[in-house]
């Protein structure tokens, strides 16, 4: 009952808005706003299945790789950073300065670099726009790693690999999902904008195709999807810190209740 | 009795910033193995950084710890310590039994050997109704009492309290009290155990030290000459533990006015 509660709760927005869409635009002239009914109409084959093997996945899959690049460096350096206030002192300037920097500006310089029509470069973009804010919040949570809870691990002469596993990754989990959280909407945005430079297939890249091919109801299709696309992997995410992070969420509300 | 813990010109200042502090002007004293020694002293008075000190975790300014004639350089083996901030040394995303196994698991203990060790140390501070539980689902005394299962589990041949019963109702601490000397017994572990509470320093020990006021010292050995089997009622009220701890009341009023050994 709870359950179905929120579910309306969270469902009543978007069917208010998709309603008043539907009929704002029913009777709708104008090239540019099509009617919802022919953008929806549209939408089963527009997205058909050479669509989905030739744009759509291949962006997701470049999506993955790029944002897995980045939490595994992320979240290595991070910790490296971290746990050495030395390092720390002398780097996290230079990174304060990198996160600073609009990750689209990276485009062109990564185009110099690697060209810009193969995966790689795609990959690269999404990998070095994600990996800031990972990096620097695991900076964040390690350093924050309480010192009686360090001290408890040396003392029981926990190794350093378990040590890094049991302590020190758990122990700053929290601010690390909150960057992975982060660089996941930068992630989809850089996938997107990948795309505009030099590609001619990805979903990105399709909406662009079909914005200068007149074909406006169906770079509606594309854009309703990138929506759902990213809604997804945000559900997906929400859906794994759940369950990572359930000690979080009650040590939270223990202390908030003490 | 051969020395287990011998302590030999240790002195501590921290500097932090410009400022520096005294916190231990000159320590000496030894343990012998087996011994249950209490060390009491004024609030503030260097108790913690001693036994940081002594368990490796902070380099003294100069002197040494010696362990079994071995100098502590880091955490030795066989070291268990129980923390004054008990609540935070227990690792809030493991579960009460997860906290108590995980050294365990760290030495290799088999098992099904850990299952017994976890399960027998649980039981022993009343805990076996709260293995499944997180730590912040406890109380701080219950959370203390975590802390204190998963020393005794380790099995350590020293074992280092600070301030272990602070936050315990008096019947529990009682019960815990009596849990320490049993173990003790039992185990023939070296206990250093840092207690605010006079009662129960003279209670627990076989000799107490008290220490003087920051920069420490130690104002007096005081040795416990009360029977080995104690008993919270007998011997609360035995003529020798009323003696022995007014003797320990008045020095450690003295402690805090300032008065250092001649
Ligand atoms: N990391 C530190 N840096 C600087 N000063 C410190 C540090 N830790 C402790 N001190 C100081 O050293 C002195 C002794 O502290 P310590 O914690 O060892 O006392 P204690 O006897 O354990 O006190 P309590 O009974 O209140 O626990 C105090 O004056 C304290 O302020
Ligand atoms: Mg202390």
């Amino acid at each position: 009952m709870r359950l179905l509660t929120t579910l309306a709760y969270a469902l009543a927005l978007p069917i208010v808005l998709v309603v008043v869409w539907w009929f704002a635009s029913a009777g709708s002239e104008s090239v540019f706003w099509p009617p919802l009914s022919k953008i929806v109409g549209v939408f089963g084959e527009t997205w058909n299945a050479d669509r989905w093997t030739g744009d759509v996945l291949p962006s997701l899959a470049r999506l993955a790789v790029g944002y897995l690049v980045a939490l595994v460096l992320g979240v290595l350096l991070g910790v490296l950073i971290g746990l050495h206030r030395p390092v720390r002192a002398f780097c996290e300037p230079t990174l304060e300065f990198f996160r600073a920097v609009p990750p689209p500006v990276l485009v062109p310089v990564i185009a110099l670099f690697l060209g810009y029509t193969g995966d790689t470069s795609k990959v690269v973009t999404i990998a070095v726009g994600c990996v800031w804010p990972i990096l620097l919040n695991t900076v964040e949570g390690v350093r924050g790693l309480d010192e009686v809870m360090l001290d408890t691990a040396r003392c029981y002469r926990l190794s350093a690999w378990t040590r890094l596993r049991q302590v020190v990754l758990r122990g700053a989990s929290p601010q690390i999902a909150a960057g992975a959280r982060q660089a996941l909407s930068i992630g989809v945005i850089l996938m997107v904008i990948s795309e505009l430079f030099g590609a001619n297939r990805g979903l990105g890249a399709s909406i662009v195709q079909f914005q200068r091919s007149f074909a406006i109801p169906q770079m509606w299709t594309g854009i309703i999807l990138l929506g759902i696309l990213g809604f997804l992997l945000s559900v997906l995410f929400r859906l794994v810190e759940h369950y990572a992070l359930a000690w979080y969420r009650g040590l939270r509300q223990a202390d908030r209740g003490a | 009795m051969p020395t287990a813990l011998d302590v030999r010109g240790l002195k501590k200042t921290y500097t932090t910033g410009g400022t520096s502090l005294e916190a231990i002007e000159q320590l000496d004293f030894s343990i012998g193995k087996g011994e249950l020694v209490c060390i009491v002293g004024p609030s503030g008075a260097g108790k913690t950084t001693l036994l940081r000190c002594i368990s490796g975790l902070l380099d003294a300014t100069a002197g040494v710890v010696e362990l079994d004639g071995t100098a502590v350089t880091e955490p030795p083996a066989g070291m268990a310590v129980v923390f004054q901030e008990y609540g935070r040394s227990l690792f809030p995303w493991l579960t009460v039994r997860q906290n108590v196994e995980l050294p365990l698991k760290e030495k290799k203990v088999p098992r099904a050997r850990r299952t017994e060790l976890v399960d027998e140390a649980l039981d022993a501070v009343g805990l076996s109704d709260s293995a499944a539980s997180h730590p912040w689902q406890l109380s701080g005394g219950m959370q203390q009492r975590v802390a204190i299962a998963r020393a005794i589990a380790y099995e350590p041949s020293v074992l280092l309290m600070d301030e272990p019963f602070a936050a315990v109702d008096a019947q529990t601490r009682a019960d815990l009290e009596d849990l320490v000397r049993e173990l003790w017994k039992r185990l023939g572990v070296t206990v250093l155990f840092v207690t605010h509470d006079i009662d129960e320093a003279v209670y627990l020990g076989e000799r107490v030290l008290v220490l003087s006021n920051r920069p420490t010292v130690i104002l007096e050995d005081v040795a416990i000459d009360l029977p080995d089997e104690r008993d919270q009622l007998t011997t609360r009220s035995a003529p020798r533990f009323a003696e022995l701890r007014a003797h320990v009341y008045e020095l450690i009023q003295k402690a805090k006015k300032g008065e250092r050994p001649a």
